[in-house]
């Protein structure tokens, strides 16, 4: 059971959440130029990725209200929570696939580096995140 | 064509036509109440009216002024006499106010909530039907509630006052507390009939002499 941190209301039990999928997977600007297969990968194809991974969520039973989470899928330690439409909070990229003996230093790394950059970006970037995703979903 | 227009009726005609999501279980939540111990009962057809609107614009403060308050926080409970409004988002907020204030029984909340929002950005919404409320009180009210329900309800966590929405036996709900030993839980009403069985199912073991 993970103990989830919402930015409106504080810890809550994993139950009361819905989980979102990946999170930063923007709509394609033209739709009408993709062809099926990028229209696909954008449609149903997702990293599988080993360590860091930036994902939505739903604070479904709570405030109903959507945000980020930074999650490593090997420990499920929760790096970092983060608003829509904020950037993620940590610089490293997500890599393409590489050995597990590589991106097993990176995932600790990036851990001890996020919650700084977490807070900056929480606290600049509260003003547009507002007027972006979560707006929508609340009116 | 005259025959299409609803007849006009009383208020009291209008609350004596409804029935109340529990009330199948009126005599069970008598019977099942352990007197000084802990006690549930269901208030019928409160006025609820969900609002949706930023606190920080017009629409918003003109709102706060009949309300009494809009609260900020989670958990937080504001309102003015027997009108309360209990946060369930950071722009959304459930008022809860008394049979009276509906208006069938000649209430004007509603309807002054409605003018207070004009064509400011937001939704006034009656939720009266929505949902019913139970009152569990009682010294035990806490540990039946804790048989299903994942909040810290200690009351070094949960203080008198706060409302927050969360799950009771599996059933979404707001838990307010009203007093140190009392709570109000709102369910939807499709799941009043559960929840209050759920809850006299928990209630059962202190009918009965405490096992040492």
């Amino acid at each position: 059971m993970l103990l989830i941190s919402c930015p409106n209301c504080g810890s809550r039990d994993e139950t009361e959440f819905h989980y979102g999928g990946q999170a930063h997977v923007a709509y394609p600007e033209n739709p009408n130029e993709l062809n099926d297969r990028e229209w696909a990968e954008f449609l149903f194809y997702r990293d599988n990725t080993k360590g860091a991974f930036a994902e939505r969520w739903l604070h479904s039973t709570g405030c109903r209200q959507w945000f980020n989470m930074l999650r490593d899928t090997v420990t499920y330690e929760i790096q970092a929570i983060y608003p829509m439409g904020a950037p993620r909070p940590d610089k490293a990229a997500p890599a393409p696939e590489s050995g597990t003996a590589s991106t097993a230093p990176d995932s600790t790394t990036t851990g001890t580096a996020a919650p700084s950059i977490a807070a900056t970006s929480l606290a600049t970037s509260t003003a547009p995140a507002s007027t972006t995703a979560p707006e929508g979903a609340t009116k | 064509m005259a025959e299409t227009a609803a007849p006009k009726t009383s208020p009291e005609t209008n609350l004596s036509l409804r029935t109340s999501p529990a009330a199948v279980l009126r005599a069970a939540f008598e019977t099942g109440s352990v007197p000084g111990t802990v006690e549930l009962s269901e208030i019928t057809f409160l006025t609820m009216v969900g609002l949706r609107v930023a606190r920080d614009t017009d629409a918003g403060q003109r709102i706060a002024s009949v309300t009494g308050g809009l609260p900020a926080t989670c958990g937080a409970v504001s309102g003015s006499g027997d009108t309360s409004v209990l946060w369930l988002g950071p722009e959304e907020f459930l008022v809860v106010a008394p049979l009276e204030a509906h208006e069938s029984l000649g209430g004007d909340l509603i309807q002054a909530l409605r003018e207070a929002l004009a064509d400011g950005e937001g939704q006034v919404v009656d939720l009266s039907a929505n949902r019913t409320t139970f009152e569990l009180t009682g010294p035990r009210s806490r540990a039946v509630l804790e048989k299903g329900c994942s909040l810290d309800l200690h009351p070094r966590e949960f203080k008198a006052g706060t409302a927050l929405s969360t799950e009771i036996g599996n059933i979404p709900v707001v838990l307010w507390k009203t007093g140190e030993e009392s709570f109000r839980i709102f369910p939807r009403a499709s799941f009043a009939e559960f929840l209050g069985r759920w809850l006299l199912d928990a209630m059962r073991e202190y009918a009965s002499p405490e096992v040492p």
